[in-house]
């Protein structure tokens, strides 16, 4: 846990903490899956001998001799563990994703191989599991009203790519605000966020170029790294140092064996890392960034709208210049409630990217009403739709976070993260807990999501919750309340540093905590 | 007592000292002496650092001129300035400030300004909103999402379908779901970029055939043969596929699937369909080229096809059997890793469907377009028509080339302009160039949907001619 203040770059205080897991608990839950993994070569021995019932999916009778599809190894974590607590995701709802949720009530007969619908609905329950940080995924509204109207117009679809007959009016709309809120020459869109990463990263670089790329970087970014053929390095999450010596390193020796000096050196970073709840040391990259004549790319795919005094991203947080930034990627899916990605940056880089994109020639452009939504949206946030509705809900926000943390720090549970990040991760550790906690918060009506191996290293299962600004203080505390007793019923207070609880004053950067270890 | 018997063990092992042979001695006299080497010599680096110095060093850091970011695109680039369509891209779509008749979307069975199409994906914005916020495992599994799998399922006839919330994606992740480093994909030479893509991302072998040459397929597949029987051991691990389009997008043409499903059998290869082009335009029902040819869904492992033409929609689905299906849904990284369809075009794609399945003489009458349009495109000067007589979608290439393609684009151009201005709608098939593993010759696309009527086909037809009359001779 470190406290870093004005070290000439950060403005303001920076809180991140990763509590080292308790050498009982990391025990404990080896054995745990020990203990799992031989229960599962039980059962697989008995489903192969027929003493236990098969109910996988198996291959047609007239291609059984054909070379099998998957190996039986790389199935068994899915068929003995995850099959387990499969009913802790997927879990299908039936109402807008927002404050709180309707979802589908399912009941397994046969532990989680097949699931029937009871046809009855669980009626609102909180949810802590959607990404929903401002609060846009509504039914009614000026959002929804607007997004109607193109609808009706426009119809849903399109039909065609950006660069033949795919470019809309709307699009060209949608491109010149964003542009605006982001604060650089011109922007891009697409019409997903993962496909923005997978299909521009190729274009950008190539062989020849080197990419240093964060330890825990999201699917899309390792995918579009992979694709354009350059080399990767990677370096230990957010440490500066370690990206310093890798930038240093490749500088001076340039490419392996030939020694020639690299074309262009990438960096990739996010925002905010969704399964840890870090930010991004983002003052310090630039600064290196610039020593060593690299360029940035920053995916904001958890991090704009959800942070800055006005919702504008992580570069407003630090209070940065975005055109420090070379390539402002970010999603529309979190804060904004519509779906897809874009591309901010120089006008050189969007004139390049508008010719050379896999999406601007081959994929489908964006759907007119999902385009609405975001330009409405992004109004709002700007406070250009005449309310200052936006600025409230960024507000309302930062406060839920703050004191949703300190309420759960204070509780004794081990929360990963930086203090003003939405995501807030909540360890549990042992693979029971996985399944445990998300049954036992259904049951009090909170749904919340529950993440293991692979996505998470194998010891640090988690929860997470992505606070918005539609929860109001009643919902959190009733959650907090509930995430209290069930805590207590799974023994989850791990932590060995405990917050004494602060008397009721207003939150503000010159709080600071008494820690008693 | 201690003592003595300390004392005791001290005496034996002087004993045993004085007893031991000279050689003995020697021996480990010198092996103690190599350890005590060992311990104290510098360790010994495997890589070369460098001997630069410090300040060496930071002069190459100081000399180092990266390429800049992107290199400059000339303004006049064709691609880089797009048709702005103000309004609905429909039947009549409004161009660069024009307005003319649309021969260049996807809207094979006219279904994006359908009355019923919209006020049913209204009714689920009133319901839901807008986006999903969330992917299919972190509640963003909507109950319509569950409805249009079946849906499709029951449609297309087979255990289970799996829907992307992007077209380019569906075919992009499925690949690399099954077909690891290692295994063997047969691919045809024409393969769309999206499955290039797929098959990059998967670090397979891939192996081209010629476009639609059995007989090329067969050759490359008796030389895989050979190869396994050198290395059995290696031959019962590797996965073969074989990956083809229904209907492909650069040559408008159709896969011999009877064919290819006789190689299946007798080469043990799993077949991996695209249908984008095909699904809602070829068979008697619009299920596709499996009902074109009349061939029992389940001889293909998997068919993949985008919502983005004849559904009009957004997204993608693949089907097949549970089997195959159910691993996309921890594998597929366009699935897991990414946000769900948005309800509304979810809903879109169910009332499509409805009017496939309830008036299935749309198939018929959009088929008789294209046979009609295709005899009237024949015979133009300069101008072939490169396409089956009933593929919605067909490329007009010029027969004798200019000499460098970037002249044949630009003579393109001037003829899609030339209709444009007397208001009819055209596209050239736009490519990466550098990208395609095969680029196809420029071409202009026309695209025939069920909304246009004969007179209108004659007369894109007729200007289509005099277009290339005026310009290409």
């Amino acid at each position: 846990n470190h406290i870093v203040h004005n070290g000439g770059l950060y403005k303001r205080p920076f809180n991140e903490a990763f509590e080292e897991t308790p050498m009982l608990v990391a025990v404990l839950t080896y054995v745990g899956y020990g203990v799992l993994t031989l229960f599962g070569y039980l059962r697989d021995f008995m489903r192969q001998w027929k003493i236990e019932k098969c109910q996988n999916a198996t291959e047609r009778e007239e291609q059984k001799d054909f070379v099998p599809l998957y190996q039986d190894f790389e199935n068994f974590y899915n068929r003995n563990l995850y099959m387990r607590i499969r009913d802790s995701w997927n879990r299908p709802i039936c109402s807008v994703p927002g404050a709180k949720v309707d979802m589908m009530e399912r009941v397994s007969h046969d532990y989680n191989w097949t699931f029937t619908y009871t046809g009855r609905v669980i009626k609102d329950i909180i949810n802590m599991g959607s990404y929903n940080y401002l609060g846009f995924a509504q039914k009614t509204g000026a959002c929804q009203e607007a997004a109607a109207k193109v609808l009706s117009q426009y119809g849903a679809g399109v039909c065609s790519t950006r660069q033949e007959m795919g470019n809309l009016d709307k699009h060209e709309e949608l491109e010149k605000l964003v542009a605006r809120f982001l604060g650089v020459e011109s922007a891009m869109a697409y019409g997903m966020g993962f496909a923005t990463n997978s299909m521009n990263i190729p274009a950008l670089v190539g062989k020849g170029c080197l990419i240093l790329s964060d330890e825990l970087n999201h699917a899309s970014l390792v995918l579009g790294a992979r694709l354009s053929g350059a080399t990767i390095r990677i370096f230990k999450h957010n440490n500066m140092q370690s990206l310093e010596k890798l930038l240093k390193d490749a500088i001076v020796h340039g490419q392996p064996r030939t020694r020639r000096p690299w074309k262009k050196i990438l960096i990739l970073v996010e925002g905010i890392y969704s399964m840890e709840g870090s930010i991004v040391r983002l003052p310090e990259v630039i600064a290196l960034k610039k020593k060593y004549k690299s360029y940035l790319y920053l995916d904001e795919a958890h991090s704009i709208g959800a942070l800055g005094p006005s919702g504008r991203g992580v570069v407003e947080y630090f209070g940065l210049n975005p055109e420090d930034v070379d390539v402002m990627m970010g999603t529309f899916t979190k804060s904004f409630g519509a779906a897809g990605g874009y591309i901010g940056g120089k006008k050189e880089l969007v004139d390049y990217l508008r010719t050379y994109s896999h999406s601007a020639a081959y994929a489908t452009s964006m759907s007119p009403p999902v385009v609405e939504q975001i330009i409405t949206s992004v109004k709002c946030i700007m406070g250009e739709d005449g309310t200052t509705v936006g600025e409230a809900r960024v507000q309302q926000l930062a406060e839920n976070t703050r004191y949703f943390r300190r309420r759960l720090k204070e509780m004794g549970f081990i929360i990963y993260g930086n203090e003003d990040s939405p995501v807030v991760p909540l360890m549990l550790y042992m693979p029971a807990k996985i399944g445990a906690f998300g049954r036992e918060m259904l049951k009090r009506n909170i749904g919340v999501v529950v993440v293991g191996f692979p996505a998470t290293p194998i010891i640090e299962s988690r929860a997470r919750f992505c606070l918005s600004a539609a929860h109001t203080k009643e919902m959190l505390d009733t959650a907090l309340k509930e995430i209290n007793e069930v805590g207590d019923l799974l023994q989850l207070k791990y932590s060995r540093r405990r917050l004494v609880p602060l008397l009721d004053r207003p939150f503000d950067e010159t709080t600071y905590e008494e820690t008693e270890d | 007592a201690a003592g003595v018997g300390q004392q005791w063990v001290l005496v034996e092992m002087v004993q045993a000292f004085y007893e031991a042979p000279a050689y003995h001695l020697i021996l480990e006299g010198i092996l103690i002496l190599w350890i005590i080497r060992l311990l104290f010599s510098k360790t010994y680096k495997l890589q070369e650092r460098s001997d630069l110095t410090l300040k060496e060093k930071e002069e190459l850091i100081e000399e180092w001129q990266p390429e800049p970011l992107v290199p400059p695109v000339p303004k006049d680039h064709p691609a880089l300035n797009y048709n702005i369509v103000s309004g609905p891209p429909t039947h009549i779509i409004t161009v660069n400030g024009k307005e003319c008749i649309n021969f260049a979307s996807f809207n094979f069975l006219g279904l994006l300004n359908n009355e019923k199409v919209k006020s049913a994906a209204q009714a689920s914005l009133k319901k839901y909103g807008v986006g999903t916020c969330g992917p299919r495992g972190f509640y963003g599994t909507f109950d319509v999402h569950l409805e249009l799998e079946e849906r499709l399922a029951k449609f297309m006839r087979t255990e289970e379908a799996i829907i992307y919330s992007y077209g380019f994606a569906t075919i992009a992740s499925a690949i690399p779901a099954y077909s690891k480093r290692g295994d063997i994909v047969f691919v045809d030479e024409a393969a769309c970029f999206a499955i290039q893509k797929g098959l990059q991302a998967s670090r397979s072998n891939i192996k081209l055939f010629k476009h639609n040459d059995m007989a090329d397929l067969e050759r490359l597949l008796k030389e895989q043969e050979t190869e396994d029987q050198k290395n059995p051991r290696k031959a019962r691990v590797t996965r073969r596929f074989i990956v083809v389009e229904g209907l492909y997008m650069n040559t408008g043409d159709i896969c011999p699937l009877p064919e290819l499903i006789k190689l299946k059998y007798k080469y043990k290869v799993r077949i991996f369909l695209e249908e984008s082009l095909s699904f809602g335009v070829l068979g008697e029902h619009g299920r596709g080229i499996t009902e074109h040819f009349g061939i029992n869904i389940d001889d293909i492992d998997l068919i993949s096809a985008n919502m983005e033409n004849s559904l009009a929609s957004i997204g993608g689905f693949c089907c097949g059997r549970s089997f195959i299906i159910d691993h996309q849904r921890l594998s597929g990284q366009g699935y897991c890793f990414s946000a769900s369809l948005p309800p509304l075009l979810a809903a879109a794609a169910i009332e499509a469907l409805n009017i496939m399945e309830d008036n299935p003489d749309i198939f018929q009458t959009l088929r008789a377009k294209c046979e009609r349009i295709h005899k009237a495109l024949q015979g133009i000067s300069g101008l072939k028509v490169v396409g089956e007589s009933f593929s919605p979608a067909l490329h007009l290439q010029l027969e004798e080339s200019c000499g460098s393609r970037e002249n044949d684009v630009k003579l393109l151009k001037r003829v899609v302009d030339y209709c444009m201005n007397s208001g009819i709608a055209l596209t050239q098939a736009c490519y990466l160039e550098k990208e395609e593993k095969c680029l196809p010759p420029p071409s202009i696309r026309v695209v025939i949907t069920v909304e246009q009527t004969e007179k209108e086909l004659d007369k894109a037809a007729s200007l289509l001619k005099e277009a290339a009359q005026s310009l290409l001779n």
